[in-house]
This record gives structure tokens, sequence and C-alpha cells, in this order.
């Protein structure tokens, strides 16, 4: 319906993947300009001019898989190494969180504030770089240009496709049934009191007109939630109080984040068939991947640099047990990027996608699509 | 009042869209039938009275160029005077079926041909007015398809220019052999109403301006418009001149569904900040002007309800469909 959701998607996952990767660097205690490098060059690259043109052309959205390599890509675009296992569980963290800010989010509009929020928050982990700050500003405009004119029918439209892509997600995560705000069955908690939307009014208010439009009579009716006026609007400036909390870093220093596997999709059937089935569009798919990522510089990196592994588990035990036990219709299986030691490697990777050079890959296959699946198979 | 009744489980969860359940009542054969969206297909079930599910089917967007496969906007069940056909609209264009799905009977694709290169093409909004089937478009056209009393031979009679804006839904009522009346409500997602007078050649009556947000559903009950807006609002015109007459804060947040229990002028509202309100309507004796009454009010928790409707024509029941769960959920006052 609307082909203007992939930027919004991106960017605010992106977001959370820095609010995590920020918090595990600090519980893993790696030293901080190690970490500082980490949050910069995966910012520098997800800002990168060329590849935010290609995201904010017109698209249809990516699948969770597709969108998926994205981040890996994205994630190792620095001396960090991350294992399968919290590779997953990294991707299942952004997702459940900003499924549940477009969930809560008041109006539909309010995605762009959610937006603005992890941008603001970004600002905050380059401060002392102004290269790459000018590279998010610049997104922010071009983010006001695309959608600071949408109509609210726009974005309620942009919201459905947002939901489409969250569908069936209920993937338990820690700190969020800590808050309460997502029950134990997965779901999240939708309050019923609080200010409402900005334009909206507060329910329990009937009004009678005549024909001539003057009003002759009100009457209550009892709403059943406890609603209170919006205090103000938040500001869709460059700078500005967002007034909405969603999208901002709900990760504390000493709070741990697990998600927990266990029964996490009661649907089984729909979800299996999104991620395992055999689609017969994927290529397609991947052909529009490679084209976004192709645009992604990843930095080379001087040997003196000495890279490390990040865990998103307490433990190495824990992680290995929870790759072991991840359930089938959660593997993110079908487009797996290994993460890998040689840093070249990568690199060349990165290349040969963008340019869709075949260098010591043997294949038969006619076309780029076919070679770039087999390419990512033999990986 | 209402105590919630068996729910009928689905096989795909529904999908975060307005309008997204259709019931058809049988009560001669002692059946309901139900339908919801999941996103690419959408599911066809049957159940008995107290919610047993009894056979189901799923139907799919044909496919077309593109990176996934089509979504589906709705389903919906369309009596007309000598059948029923089920339409589903997509991304692609409206396919018809007969009233069990088990046989399309036409299909019509939509022409993307002038679309601007960041809206994507999709029909939404269905009714059924006389022997015709409206249905709207992102373009804001309304296809007027004329329905022949059995076969396929389905053909487009009109293509209506009203809105400019993508089409929410269409609403329609049996003319009551006058004249001039206005039986056809079409809305968008400026929040604009279109009221119209079905026949041959459809006629424009009148136009109520939005405001500023979408009118995700609407219904129209002996000459009064109810509209439903993403505000929470919830509001009732005339028909004919298009004045407002009354304004009811009903809601949160979006309305995403109205339902109405014509024969006892029931109408139900339901939106994204979970609540289902029920509401009677009626005409006072000495103005003339559409009024309306609270009845009752439904909390579904922790649900962005997507989908409502009355289950039987004395409104004593309803259906509920929210966004990721896959089930409907049933309540009865009975």
């Amino acid at each position: 319906m609307s082909l203007r959701t992939l930027p919004l998607l991106f960017l605010n996952l992106g977001g959370e993947m820095l609010y995590i990767l920020d918090h595990r660097l600090r519980a893993q205690n790696i030293p901080g300009d190690k970490a500082r490098k980490v949050l910069n060059d995966i910012i520098s690259t997800m800002f990168n001019q060329k590849f935010i043109e290609e995201l904010f052309k017109p698209q249809e959205l990516y699948s969770k898989k597709a969108l998926r390599t994205v981040y890996d890509r994205l994630a190792h675009a620095s001396i960090m190494r991350l294992n399968q296992a919290s590779m997953d569980k990294l991707y299942d963290l952004m997702t459940m969180a900003f499924k549940y800010q477009v969930l809560l989010c008041p109006r539909p509009k309010d995605v762009l504030l959610v937006t603005f929020n992890h941008l603001d928050a970004i600002k905050g982990f380059i401060q002392d770089s102004p290269a790459i700050l000018h590279q998010v500003d610049e997104t922010v405009r071009r983010l006001t240009e695309t959608y600071g004119s949408l109509s609210a029918g726009e974005f309620q439209l942009i919201r459905q496709m947002l939901l489409v892509f969250f569908q069936d997600l209920h993937i338990r995560v820690s700190i969020f049934l800590k808050d309460r705000v997502q029950n134990s069955n997965g779901r999240f908690v939708l309050p019923v009191s609080g200010p409402v939307p900005w334009g909206t009014e507060v329910p329990g208010l009937i009004r009678m007109f005549n024909h001539k439009g003057e009003e002759v009579r009100t009457a209550e009716f009892k709403h059943g939630g406890s609603y209170v006026a919006a205090p103000k609007e938040g500001s869709f400036e460059l700078y500005g109080d967002r007034v909405l909390k969603l999208g901002t870093n709900m990760y504390s220093v000493n709070r741990p984040v697990e998600t927990h596997m266990s029964g996490a999709s009661k649907n089984v059937a729909s979800r299996t068939q999104d991620c395992i089935a055999p689609n017969p569009l994927a290529k397609e798919e991947l052909n529009l991947l490679a084209r976004l990522m192709g645009r992604m510089e990843i930095k080379k990196h001087s040997g003196t640099e000495s890279g490390f592994r990040l865990n998103l588990f307490t433990t190495d035990e824990e992680e290995e047990q929870a790759a072991l036990s991840r359930p089938e219709e959660l593997s993110y299986e079908v487009i797996n990027i290994q993460a890998t030691q040689d840093q070249q490697r990568n690199e060349e990777l990165a290349r040969i996608m963008g340019e869709f050079e075949i260098t010591d890959q043997p294949s038969q296959s006619a076309s780029k699509g076919d070679d770039l699946l087999a390419m990512m198979d033999e990986l | 009042m209402f105590h919630r009744e068996r729910s009928v489980p689905l096989r795909g969860s529904a999908a975060a869209l307005c309008n997204n359940l259709s019931v058809l009542q049988l009560p001669v054969r002692n059946l309901t039938h139900f339908g919801v969206v999941h996103g690419p297909s959408a599911q066809l079930l049957s159940a008995a009275p107290e919610g047993v599910p009894l056979a189901q089917r799923q139907l799919h967007a044909k496919e077309g160029a593109g990176v996934s496969p089509p979504l589906i906007t709705q389903v919906h069940w369309c009596v007309l005077p000598f059948r029923v056909l089920l339409v589903l609209t997509s991304h692609r264009g409206i396919q018809m079926y007969e009233s069990d799905g088990s046989v399309m009977v036409y299909w019509h694709a939509l022409d993307s041909g002038d679309a601007p290169l960041v809206q994507a093409v999709f029909a939404r909004g269905i009714a059924a007015s006389g022997h015709f089937i409206c249905v709207g478009t992102w373009s804001g056209r309304v296809l007027v398809f004329d329905i022949p009393a059995k076969g396929p031979d389905i053909a487009l009679s009109e293509e209506l220019a009203g809105h400019q804006t993508p089409v929410t839904d269409i609403a329609a009522e049996p003319a009551q052999g006058r004249d001039c009346v206005a039986d056809v409500v079409t809305a968008d997602d400026s929040g604009l109403l279109c009221v119209w007078r079905s026949g041959p050649e459809f006629k424009l009556l009148t136009r109520i301006p939005g405001f500023g947000v979408p009118c995700s559903s609407v219904q129209l009950w002996q000459g009064a418009i109810a509209a439903g807006y993403g505000d929470g609002q919830v509001r009732l015109y005339e028909a004919s001149t298009g004045t407002l007459h009354v304004q009811i804060n009903a809601h949160a947040r979006a309305v995403c569904a109205l339902d109405l229990a014509p024969e006892v002028g029931k109408l139900l509202s339901a939106a994204e900040d979970t609540f289902v309100h029920i509401w009677k309507l009626s005409r006072s004796p000495e103005s003339g002007y559409i009024e309306v009454e609270h009845c009752h009010g439904e909390c579904v928790p922790d649900t962005q309800v997507c989908g409502a409707r009355f289950c039987d024509p004395s409104g004593s029941s309803f259906a509920v469909t929210g966004y990721d769960l896959a089930e409907i959920l049933r309540f009865s006052s009975m």
C-alpha cells in the first residue's frame, strides 16, 4: 500500500540495534575507545549518503529474513563480531522493541516522532564526530522532506504496512515483561488510561446539533477507560521536545536483557510459511537487497586494530545453548551470511554484491540473482 | 450484559486493517460464515451457533509482479437480490467468488497506469446496492459492477469520480421505494464522504467534507449516515442534506469498524483502543433528527480491534477480530 515504509523501518530498527549494542559493550566492559569506534563505524555506515539515497527510493518492504541480512552486515561494519546466536537475539530484541513502539503510537503520524527520538539518541553517540553528525542531520532533513507533509491517511497506511511486517511476532523480552508492557503470552499490554492522542477528544461526550449546526443537547456515556487530555504535541523540528517517550533508550547500564524462546510463537503455521517455505520471489528480493547493500560502504580496517567478539548473552555457554535450542520456526536461516574473522573477505563480499562480480565461486547460472543466491549459499 | 462465548480459531492471525471481519448470517441453515484477512491470504470459515467451526477455506490474491505476494485489503459478502457473492480486494485487483469461496466468477485487474511512483495501487471498500457491487480504489474512483442474477457475466457499469484520496469504506441500504433517496455512501482517507443515489447511472447527491483524519468505516441507516474516524469520533449525518446531527467522542484511538443491525437500529463501533461500543439509533419524533443513545461498552483487553460485526439481526451478539489474534472473539447477551 505504501512504498515509503522502508526508511522508517530501517532507521528505527537500526536505532534499537545501537541502543542494545551500546548496552552490551558496556556490560561486557569493552574499552571505551573500542566501543566508541564500533558505534561510530556502524552509524557512519548506516547514514552514508548513497545508502540513505537508495533506502529512500519508493519500494516495497523486504521480508524479515531479507532485512535481517542488512543488519547482519551493519553489525559487522566495524571491528566487532557477533556469533549467529547473538545476532539472532539482537534482531529479536530490535524487532520486538520497534513492534511495541509502532503498536503503542497514539497517532499513526507519531511513528515519525519515534524515529526522531532514535535519531536524537544516535546523535548523542557521535557527538565528537562532526562529519557523521552532519550525515545524521541530513537524514533528519530527508525524513522531514519525505514524511513531513503526509496526510493522516497516508500515515495510517504506513502503520498498517509496518504491522504486517511485525505480524505474529511474539518473542518475550525480559525487560518488557518486568516493566509489564508485555504479557507472559508475548502480547503487548495496551493501556486504557493516560493521555489521548493529540487531536483526539477524551471519550465520553455525545453532542447533538440541529439543522443550523447549533448544539442543542449533550449527553455523557461511560467509556470504560480512564483517559485524560493530551498535554501538548511533540515537535517535528530538527530539535525539539518530542513529548513521546517511545523510541528513547530503555536500556540502562545494569539491566540484563533476555529473550524467551519457549512458547514464543503460537501460530506456527503462518510463521513457518514465512520463514522456511521456498519463496519463488526470493530472487527478486535478493536483487533489491544487493542493490541496497551494494551502497553500504564498509570501511577498511588497518591491521593494528584488533577485533573482538560481542556476546548478547551473559556467558559463552548461554550463547551456545541458545543456538542449539532456537525453535525451527524462528530461524533466520535462508539468507545466511556468516560472520567471519576475515575482514578482507567481508570487504570483498560488499564489493561483490555491489558489482555482481563472481570471483572464485563456480557457477553455471545465467542470471545475476542466481549468482547472488549461489554465492550466499556457499558462504 | 454481554458475556464471552466460545472463540472461533483462525488459521492465520488477523491483519491490522480496518473493517477486517465480514459475517454472513444464514439463520435458515443455522450457520454463520466469517471472513478475515490475514495478509496475503484471507480465511473463510463457517461455524455452528455455539461457535464450533465446521468448514474453512483460504483464498489468495491473484499473483502478479512484485517482490512479495500481494496483500489482500478486504473480504466481504455482498447480499444481492438473487445471489450472494464474496468479494476480495487486494493490491492487484478485485476477485469475486460464489458465496462459499469455491469458484471465482470474476476478476478485475487494477490499472496502475497513472499511479504516482510512491503510491501502490489497491482496491478497498466493498458494498452491495441492489444488483450492483461497488468497490473503491486507491485513486478515489469507485467501480460499480452490474451483477446478473446468476452466472459470471459481470460487467463494469460505471466509474464514480468523487474522491481524490484512497477509498476506505462503502455503505448501502435499500432505497425504500422513494425517489431521490440517498442509498450509497462512500468514504475516503481524507475523511470526505460522498452520498449517492444508485441506479443505471449513479448520481452524486451531496458531499460531506472531512476534517483531517481518515473516515475508516461508514454505515447507512434509514437515511442517516454513521461514520467512524481516525481520531476516535463517530459522527451521524443526515444523508439527504449532509448535516451533522450527532458527534460522539466515542473512542480514544482510531475507529476501525462500524456495523449495523438495521432491524433494530443498533450500531456497533470498534476501535484500536480495545473497546467495542453498542449504540441505539433513533429519529426524534418532534424534529425528525437522528439521535443516539449508548447501550453497552466492552473492553477486549490488550487487543487492537480491527473488525467487528453483529452476528444476529437483533444485535444481541457480535464478533470481533484483533491484530495478531488468531481467533474470532464472540460476545452474546442472549
